[in-house]
C-alpha cells in the first residue's frame, strides 16, 4: 500500500515577533503514514501535535525537509488546491468552521468551491450527510444543533469535497460524552467503510486506543509508534512524558505493583473486567 | 433576553410569495418604491395600497406582524406628520396660532408622507418575511453581477453578509454568556446614569470583539482548507431560474407601475 503522508526529516520554527525569537517545533522529524490507516497522534500540550497537523494541508510550510501528501510536495505552491482538496481538516471548535447559515448549504461550500456541477454537488451533499447520520437536519440552522451534530456536520462538508484522507484536530475537545461518542463512530466509519486515511489529534487515551497506530509526540520528537497495546502497555514512559494510559491499563498497572501479574495490554473495558474476574475469582 | 432580537426576520411558507425568485421579488420592490415615489393624488396612493394588500394577502403573512414591525417607526412617523403639518402652507388656513398655520393643504400632505414611509417600509418586510436570508444574499449577488466587470468585489460582498448572518446567532449567544461571567461577579449593568451605563458596556464590548477577532480567524483557516479561493471558479448548488410565475409576477408589477406613472401624469 502507498503512502498517504510522508514527512522527511521536518524542522518548523514559529517567527518571532519582533525581537523576540521565535518558536522552534520541530528539528528533525521523519513520518509516514499508510494509505486507509488510523493513526492516533497524542503528547501533551505544545508538543507539536496541531503543528504537525497544520503542515499536511498546506496551512504551514516547512522551514527545512519536505513533507508529501499523496505523492506531493506541499512546498510547490501549483499543488495547494489539489493537495487540500485530497486532504480534509477539521478543527476543535465546530462553530468557527461552518459557514452557511444551513446545514446544507455549508457541506455544498466545500465542492462549490471546487467547481464541481451543481447537480452533482446535491448528490454528494446528501450523501455525505447521509454519511454522518445528519441527512434529516439538512435544512436546519447549524446554531440550532448539539455540539456533536454541528461537528458531523463539519465532517460532512469535509466528505463532501472526496478526500483520501482526513487530519481531526481534537474534534471532540470540546463536546459532551456523547458528542464525543457520535463523532468518533462517525470517523471509525468512515475509515472502515470508505477507506479514508484518518489522522486523529487527539487528548483522551481512550479514543487513540480505537485507532490502528498510536503515534506519541513529546518536544517535537516521536517517543513512541507502535499498535495501541505496543504504546499504552508502556505505562512507565507514558508517565514520564506526563501522559497516562487508557483507564483499563492504569488499572492493572496498579494493580501489578502490588504483586499482581496482570497483561498491559487491556484496551477494552469488557475485556478487562473478565480478565479480573478471572484473576480475582 | 437578546435571543428575542431577529434581524431581516424570515415567515418560512410556501406561498406564492415565497415561491417567487429572490431576484423578482428584489426587483419588483424596486418598481414598488419607484412607484411610491411618484404617486400624488389619492387614486394613484389608493392604487399603491391596494397593490401592497394584494401582496399581503397572496403570502399568507399575518398583517399582525407587519403592524409589529412598525413599532419602532413610530418616532419618525410622528415627526415626519407633524413637520409636513405645520410648516407646509397651502390651501385654506384652518387654524393659526403662535406663527405656526395649520392648512388644509399641510393636512393631506402630512397624510401622503405618512402613508409613504408606511408603505415603503411595509414592502420592504414583504420582501424579508417570505425570502430566506441566504436565498436574498444569492439574489443580490447574482443581480449585482454585471457590476463584477467594473471590478467591484460583488461575490465577496455577498459572502461577507452570509458570513455575519450566520454569526448573527453565535455572537448573541457569546454576548449573553459575556453578561451572565460578569454579573456572576457583581457587574452592574441595570442602574446608574446613562453614562454609567455605557461605562458598563466596556466588559462587555471588549471580550466580545476579541472572541469575535479569534472566530474570524478560524474561520478564514478553516475555509481555505476547503479551497475557498473566492468567487472564481466556483459554482453553486442551488441554482435560481426565473419561472412561468415569475414572468406573470413582472407583468404585473409593469402593468401597476405603468398605471401609476399614468395617473401622475394627469396629476390625478
Amino acid at each position: 500500500m502507498g503512502k498517504a503522508i510522508t514527512v522527511e526529516n521536518l524542522s518548523y520554527t514559529y517567527p518571532g515577533v519582533e525581537d523576540t525569537p521565535g518558536v522552534t517545533v520541530f528539528t528533525d522529524l521523519c513520518l509516514s503514514v499508510e494509505e486507509g490507516s488510523f493513526v492516533a497522534v497524542l503528547g501533551g500540550n505544545g508538543c507539536g501535535k496541531s503543528t504537525l497537523a497544520k503542515h499536511f494541508n498546506t496551512i504551514l510550510l516547512p522551514c527545512g525537509g519536505k513533507v508529501y501528501v499523496c505523492g506531493m510536495d506541499t512546498s510547490n505552491p501549483e499543488l495547494q488546491i489539489a493537495i487540500r482538496r485530497n486532504v480534509g481538516m477539521v478543527f476543535q471548535n465546530p462553530d468557527n468552521q461552518i459557514v452557511a447559515n444551513v446545514v446544507e448549504e455549508d457541506v455544498a461550500f466545500g465542492p462549490e468551491n471546487l467547481g464541481v456541477e451543481s447537480s452533482q454537488i446535491r448528490a454528494r451533499v446528501d450523501g455525505a450527510l447521509k454519511q454522518v447520520g445528519m441527512y434529516g437536519y439538512r435544512e436546519h440552522a447549524p446554531h440550532l444543533l448539539s455540539g456533536g451534530q454541528k461537528q458531523r456536520v463539519a465532517i460532512a462538508g469535509i466528505i463532501a469535497m472526496e478526500p483520501k484522507c482526513i487530519v481531526l484536530d481534537e474534534p471532540t475537545a470540546m463536546l459532551d460524552p456523547k458528542g464525543r461518542r457520535e463523532v468518533m463512530e462517525t470517523i471509525i466509519k468512515l475509515n472502515r467503510e470508505k477507506g479514508i486515511t484518518v489522522v486523529l489529534i487527539t487528548h483522551h487515551m481512550d479514543e487513540a486506543a480505537k485507532a490502528q497506530r498510536v503515534i506519541v509526540l513529546h518536544e517535537g520528537r516521536i517517543a513512541l509508534d507502535g499498535t495501541p497495546k505496543e504504546v499504552f502497555s508502556q505505562v512507565e514512559t507514558l508517565h514520564d512524558l506526563r501522559l497516562a494510559s487508557p483507564e483499563t491499563v492504569e488499572l492493572c498497572w496498579e494493580l501489578n505493583k502490588k504483586g499482581y501479574d496482570l497483561p498491559l495490554t487491556q484496551l477494552d473495558p469488557k475485556e478487562c473486567a473478565q480478565i479480573l474476574f478471572e484473576v480475582f475469582k | 433576553m437578546l435571543k428575542d432580537i431577529t434581524l431581516g426576520q424570515y415567515f418560512p411558507g410556501n406561498s406564492p410569495v415565497h415561491k417567487l425568485d429572490p431576484r423578482t421579488k428584489l426587483l419588483l420592490l424596486i418598481v414598488y418604491i419607484v412607484a411610491l415615489f411618484t404617486a400624488v393624488s389619492w387614486l394613484s396612493y389608493g392604487l399603491c395600497l391596494l397593490f401592497l394588500v394584494a401582496i399581503v394577502a397572496i403570502s399568507q403573512i399575518p398583517p399582525k406582524s407587519l403592524i409589529r414591525g412598525m413599532k419602532p417607526m413610530i418616532f419618525i412617523l410622528v415627526f415626519t406628520g407633524m413637520l409636513n403639518l405645520f410648516f407646509y402652507a397651502e390651501g385654506t388656513v384652518l387654524v393659526s396660532f403662535l406663527g405656526i398655520t395649520i392648512t388644509t393643504g399641510g393636512i393631506i400632505r402630512a397624510i401622503f408622507m405618512v402613508l409613504r414611509i408606511l408603505m415603503l417600509v411595509s414592502a420592504t418586510f414583504m420582501l424579508t418575511y417570505t425570502t430566506s436570508p441566504i436565498a436574498l444574499t444569492d439574489g443580490l449577488e447574482s443581480l449585482l453581477s454585471p457590476l463584477k466587470k467594473l471590478r467591484l468585489p460583488v461575490h465577496e460582498l455577498s459572502m461577507m453578509m452570509c458570513i455575519a448572518l450566520r454569526f448573527i446567532p453565535t455572537l448573541i449567544e457569546e454576548t449573553d454568556k459575556i453578561i451572565s461571567a460578569q454579573k456572576a461577579r457583581g457587574a452592574d449593568f441595570e442602574s446608574g446614569k446613562l453614562m454609567e451605563k455605557v461605562k458598563a458596556l466596556v466588559p462587555i464590548l471588549v471580550p466580545l470583539f476579541i472572541s469575535a477577532f479569534r472566530r474570524a480567524d478560524e474561520l478564514a483557516t478553516a475555509m481555505e482548507c476547503r479551497c475557498y479561493q473566492g468567487g472564481e471558479g466556483r459554482t453553486k448548488m442551488k441554482q435560481m431560474h426565473y419561472r412561468r410565475r415569475d414572468i406573470s409576477a413582472f407583468v404585473t408589477g409593469a402593468i401597476f407601475l405603468a398605471a401609476v406613472i399614468l395617473l401622475a401624469s394627469f396629476s390625478l
